[in-house]
């Protein structure tokens, strides 16, 4: 593999309050190799959200990395000042968010935001980042892109809006997108134009994804490979095929036996009992034991780390002993 | 559960909203008055014991006729007819509208903003069964809450708790709950999984099958996920910019979807199974509901469209068991096919 366009190394983010100290991310650590997209899937609160927060440098005081390091193209940047972030942000990584109204300035033109953009970030005159701008505009599939610039967000649609955030990530071609849950503000039939726009766009960029959604389905037609988050922890990363079809980690078993599929005709889906522990309870050793079917002494004691399961990296004791025996 | 008699049944069904702009603008800057069809013309029965399922993009409509099913709207135009009885006539009683209230309850999407958080779950259970004066004593309430917080597999301890002390999937199952607590015959569920996390929805949806099967509990189940739709229905309705545009058995309708749009939102589903391949994304974007088009409000989007579809609007007819508005498949221009779906299905 080439070398790695990111990499996460054991990146702890913690949130510390009056009554004590929440550790909302524990020892996460992921690469990402150029032009990969990469899946993060995981329930509310797991922890996906604030690992692009936190690569993005956008965490959310009090939140704040305690401990690892982020590398882009192999230069640390999660210690960088906030001005030299700010540079990085936008020019080498892009953000596109999940609401599109909240990410785009309703007091500006859609113009004036994507010209804007590229005037900080590339050097090039006005004029030329006009012509940017309608290109880019052309690209991500919006009809008369060249009045539309001196329109206003709240003349969009939903499904347009997202093509503008998308347009205005890609703007100043940067190497890595951090798309936090794109189409889950969209209907199914914009959420398939937006993901293959996304896609395409991509690859013909050559830009690598962090793509961070709760949807199995829409990581499934994406992703080369995918991490499945549970309570701040990585509990099983690998290719997006085996991860589906082989899981190792019975949180990612339960997980995806409690979607409803369009083919399976189960009366009864698979549940996963419980709810997710709140940052301020994660049991001891492994945090799924409390729900897992197979928990075992060891479970409740030490905590697992990611180990090759067959076809994937698992965070499991179970994945241990298959592979001694 | 007799076929017969349908539980619920709507004719013609119909809301206009006034979108209008205020008078003094229409006066000075010549503005006319705008409406919004928001549900134009929907008919459907439900079998006692079963599950019509609503599906459709947002703004198709779905949400209205769920509150119009359960009186929070006037209809502008038709008839709900329930048990039999014609809603509209019954309304005009108070004591008939207590009884309505008590027969059909609602279970709404949003479990964090249906239940107040400042009652404890015995008050917020507890309610229906006071205002319809089904419990005698605070002995007899308590105990009937707690029966029906473990029948949705929640504690009776949980009854002095507050809303902000569950998680959402709990929450949820309190709404629930609550619906229960009059003994419904009917509810209405209004996107009820859809604020909720695959593995806790995956709970709420196996409760709510096992209360239907040991109930006999008829649904209206509102929902944008065709997966979860096909999960828990027995009939489907597809819903169009505030028209049914094709109505049939879960079964047919999944595994031969007539009209256009029910094949390209069945084609824009992901599917999980079918790693790295892609779907047919569905073209262009829903009208605005102020200015449908003319003829087939789908026409525009639509692969098989042609002169008559920009023109007539297609009423709901019976093909082969199944109800669908559409000129091309009355026409038999598009032959109902199984496999032009999704290709490369096993």
């Amino acid at each position: 593999m080439a070398s790695p366009l990111l990499q996460v190394r054991n990146l702890r983010v913690e949130f510390p309050t009056r009554r004590g100290t929440l550790l909302a991310l524990d020892d996460i650590s992921f690469d990402i190799a150029p032009g990969e997209v990469l899946g993060v899937v995981g329930e509310s609160g797991a922890g996906k959200s604030l690992t692009g927060a936190a690569i993005i440098g956008l965490l959310e005081p009090p939140g704040r990395i305690a401990g690892g390091e982020i590398l882009l193209a192999g230069k640390r940047i999660d210690h960088l000042p906030y001005e030299q972030m700010r540079a990085i942000r936008g020019r080498r990584i892009g953000a596109i968010f999940q609401d599109p109204l909240t990410s785009l300035n309703p007091l500006y033109t859609i113009g004036r935001q994507l010209t804007e953009t590229i005037l900080t970030h590339l050097p090039v005159s006005a004029e030329e980042a006009r012509q940017r701008a309608v290109r880019l505009l052309q690209e991500t599939g919006i009809p008369a892109a060249a009045e539309r610039l001196e329109q206003y967000p709240h003349q969009f649609s939903g499904g347009m809006r997202q093509r503008v955030v998308i347009a205005l990530a890609l703007a100043a071609e940067p190497e890595l997108i951090v798309a936090d849950e794109p189409t889950t503000a969209l209907d199914v039939s914009i959420q398939a134009q937006i993901i293959s726009l996304l896609k395409r766009l991509c690859r013909q960029h050559g830009a690598a994804v962090m793509l961070v959604t709760h949807d199995m389905g829409v990581i499934a037609e994406t992703c080369d490979r995918v991490a499945v988050m549970y309570a701040g922890r990585i509990c099983e990363i690998g290719p997006v095929h085996e991860v589906i079809h082989h899981p190792a980690h019975p949180y990612t078993r339960g997980l995806m036996g409690s979607i409803p599929a369009m083919d399976d005709t189960r009366e009864r889906l698979l549940q996963i009992d419980g709810a997710m522990p709140r940052l301020n309870a994660i049991p001891a050793g492994c945090a799924f034991n409390p729900r897992c079917p197979q928990a075992m002494d060891r479970c409740r004691r030490d905590r697992p780390e990611l180990i090759d399961a067959g076809h994937t990296r698992a965070a499991c004791w179970l994945a241990r002993q298959e592979a001694a025996t | 559960m007799s076929a017969a008699a349908p539980l619920v049944q709507v004719d013609d069904l119909a809301k206009t909203f006034d979108v209008s702009p205020p008078w003094l603008n229409r006066v000075l800057e010549r503005k006319s008055r705008q409406f919004v069809h928001a549900v134009d013309g929907v008919s459907f029965a439900i079998r006692k014991g079963t599950t019509l399922a609503l599906v459709g993009e947002s703004g198709c409509g779905k949400s209205t006729v769920a509150r119009l099913l359960v009186g929070l709207y006037e209809p502008t135009r038709g008839r709900v007819h329930f048990d039999g009885q014609d809603t509209g006539a019954w309304k005009s009683s108070a004591a008939n509208l207590r009884t309505l209230r008590r027969r059909m309850q609602m279970i709404f999407q949003d479990p964090y903003a249906s239940l107040n958080p400042r009652w404890k779950v015995l008050d917020i259970v507890g309610e229906p069964l006071r205002e319809h004066g089904l419990c005698s004593s605070d002995d007899s309430l308590r105990q009937k809450v707690g029966e029906l917080l473990r029948s949705v597999g929640l504690a009776t301890v949980d009854m002095e708790k507050f809303p902000h002390q569950f998680s959402g999937g709990q929450r949820q199952r309190i709404s629930i709950a609550r619906a229960l607590a009059t003994q419904p015959e009917f509810l209405v569920c209004d996107e009820p999984t859809s604020a909720l996390d695959v593995s806790v929805q995956a709970q709420v949806l196996n409760i709510m099958k096992d209360l239907q099967r040991e109930q006999g509990l008829t649904y209206l189940f509102i929902s944008h996920n065709l997966a979860v739709v096909r999960h828990v229905s027995d009939q489907v309705g597809v819903m169009y910019l505030g028209r049914l545009v094709e109505l049939a058995d879960k079964v047919e309708l999944f595994a031969r979807p007539r009209h256009p749009y029910t094949r390209m939102l069945l084609a824009a589903i992901p599917d999980i199974h079918m790693s790295g391949s892609s779907r047919t994304p569905v073209q262009g974007e829903v009208p605005n509901p102020l200015s449908p088009p003319a003829g087939c409000a789908f026409h525009p989007r639509c692969p098989h469209a042609d002169a008559r579809c920009s023109s007539e609007r297609p009423e709901m007819r019976q093909v082969q068991g199944v109800r669908v508005a559409c000129h091309a498949v009355e026409e038999g221009r598009i032959a109902p096919r199984a496999d032009d779906v999704r290709p490369g299905r096993n």
